[in-house]
């Protein structure tokens, strides 16, 4: 290949990739920028600048309430299943034991299933068991899909734990207690930390297995689902928009703190 | 499966110590237990009552949306007869969306694992807007596009200008557009997972397939391809399986319309509006079936230890 070819080539990739990046940001460029729309009734023709969407944001009917609703199944949901994740990813990498083939399993399928499916399903067994559709059955449907992807981003880092650190500690006459509390799950924290948040992401996002669980209850997608025939309001975008940026610093900061401590590794190793 | 790339942590760290244990193993179950538990309940109960709920029979002289145990077979028949057409319109629909989105995000992610490898910060900056799209609502990205690519848009004024599109031609509400959609919102789950194939892969090969005095295709095709096939396989299953059982896309208040409804709006419509719920239960049932087996088929290839 001659010299030019190969410039072209590259810098064909080049060209191609900063299009790619910019493609996928069109949607989210959009829902931002008419979140400043001042739009009266319907957010869909640019009708010039205002702020008042963002000072105002709880005006909208049902923005603030589905928001909080949904923060509340989030939390709630993220706190239970990365208390059941997290163990299980210890268990997994720490103890060998028959039917591991079938835990291992039983994780992956709730992955691989589609949410329609899922849904579907635990909208029958409450129906079948007559349980109220509700907080409380949108909040056991998150917990239950978000069980896996703890057990899959906690793992990694259990299995990344050197265990001289906790035998350290068991010289030394620590209780199995002490070891867990000042050794153990300190080191698993970031772990966990991960794992939780991710979890909160999938739940905070969740339209399909809520819609058929939530009954009467409006989380945030839902709210946007059914607004969605007569028209978002724009404050839902302001939401969005809010979300997003605080999703985006969490993003950057997590990741420039593990640059500054792989360099800092790399100076003294 | 490569879930883990979504985990930054899931690359770091030495490979799985295996000295685990073999005593102690009540630890073990009372670790497990408390989840396995839930996913039993949760999970698997919920496919049962699925299974069950797809054979029931109307209740004789009942209201609607009452039904009862029994053994009606027909009810897959049925479906398959009225649905048929939704069944095979949304494998062809997630077929269409994986293969677009592969072929989208393949130079994407080679560029951001290999040419933006000597430079993390650049390289994470990449990662980090493939996955941007998850981080502002799914339904509004949808709603987004449906405006964008609406008959007002940009996009279909500009198409009609340069007379690419008739005068009277649409782009929402049509086949294009809900293939476009499930394409968009499911990219990042296909470049992911390729990028963390192409980001290991040894560069060295590919320069020995050139020392080789193998054209680039030839060396593409038999030495970076192959080397970074888990990859594809896994973002496709991680496309297709979404897209399939998709329906806010297809949905006609979304991007979709009356003739694009998918088996995911079918069932929707029979559990929550005519509350058919054999009928949303026996279609869920196929979608499942039809998802195990490719599933199937990828586990016995790679075993269940590589799953997670």
């Amino acid at each position: 290949m001659n010299p030019v070819s190969r410039f072209i080539g590259r810098y064909a990739l080049w060209i191609y990739s900063i299009l790619a990046f910019v493609f996928l940001l069109i949607p989210i460029v959009y829902t931002i920028v008419f979140s400043f729309n001042d739009s009266r009734r319907s957010n869909i023709v640019w009708r010039g600048f205002t702020l008042d969407n963002w000072t105002r944001v709880c005006d909208a009917q049902g923005v603030c309430e589905s928001f909080l609703n949904s923060i509340v199944v989030g939390l709630t949901a993220t706190l239970l299943a990365t208390a059941l994740g997290t163990m299980i990813a210890i268990a997994l990498v720490r103890f060998r034991f028959r039917f591991r083939s079938g835990v291992t399993l039983l994780l992956f399928l709730p992955m691989a299933t589609p949410e329609v499916v899922l849904g579907a399903g635990l909208a029958a067994e409450f129906l079948a068991a007559g349980v109220q559709k509700g907080a409380l059955t949108v909040i056991l449907a998150h917990t239950m899909f978000c069980i896996s992807f703890v057990v899959v981003t906690v793992r990694a880092r259990v299995a990344g734990l050197d265990p001289a650190l906790e035998e350290a500690g068991r010289d030394l006459y620590a209780s199995p207690a002490q070891v867990f509390m000042r050794i153990t799950f300190p080191l698993l924290l970031p772990g966990i930390i991960a794992a939780a948040l991710l979890s909160f992401a999938l739940s905070f996002d969740d339209f399909i297995i809520t819609n058929f669980n939530s009954g009467a209850f409006v989380t945030f997608p839902k709210f946007l689902y059914t607004a969605a025939a007569r028209g978002i309001p724009a404050e839902a975008n302001v939401i969005a928009s809010a979300v997003f940026f605080i999703a985006i610093i969490f993003v950057v900061v997590s990741q420039l703190t593990s640059a500054a401590r792989r360099k800092r590794l790399a100076r003294e190793g | 499966m490569a879930f883990g790339a979504f985990s930054s942590t899931a690359t770091a760290g030495p490979p799985p110590v295996d000295a685990a244990p073999r005593k102690r193993s009540y630890i073990a179950l009372l670790l497990l237990l408390p989840g396995v538990l839930y996913l039993g309940l949760f999970f698997l109960a919920p496919l049962l009552s699925l299974i069950i709920t797809s054979f029931q029979a109307p209740v004789d002289f009942g209201d609607i949306g009452q039904y009862q145990t029994a053994f009606k077979w027909e009810n897959y028949t049925t479906v398959v007869g009225m649905y048929g057409e939704h069944i095979i319109r949304s494998f062809f629909y997630a077929l269409l969306a994986t293969i677009f989105a592969l072929l989208f995000s393949y130079p994407l992610a080679y560029f951001i694992g290999v040419k933006l490898r000597r430079f993390p910060l650049v390289q994470a900056l990449g990662l980090t807007l493939v996955i941007a799209p998850f981080f502002i609502s799914f339904l509004l990205r949808t709603l987004a596009w449906k405006q964008i690519l609406s008959d007002e848009g940009v996009v279909v004024s500009a198409l009609k200008a340069v007379a690419l599109l008739g005068p009277d031609a649409h782009i929402t509400g049509e086949p294009v557009a809900v293939v476009f959609g499930l394409t968009y919102n499911f990219i990042p789950f296909m470049t992911l997972p390729i990028y963390t194939s192409l980001q290991s892969l040894d560069l060295r090969y590919v320069e020995a397939g050139g020392d080789l005095y193998a054209s680039p295709a030839r060396t593409f095709f038999s030495v970076t391809l192959p080397l970074s096939a888990p990859g594809v396989i896994s973002g496709a299953l991680l496309t297709f399986i979404p897209a399939a059982g998709d329906y806010v896309n297809a949905s006609s208040s979304f991007l979709g319309g009356r003739d694009t409804q998918m088996i995911g709006n079918v069932i929707e419509t029979n559990f929550l509006v005519l509350q058919n719920y054999p009928a949303a239960a026996a279609l869920s049932i196929i979608l499942m079936a039809a998802i195990l087996i490719i599933v199937g088929v990828y586990v016995r290839r790679s075993g269940t230890d590589e799953l997670l």
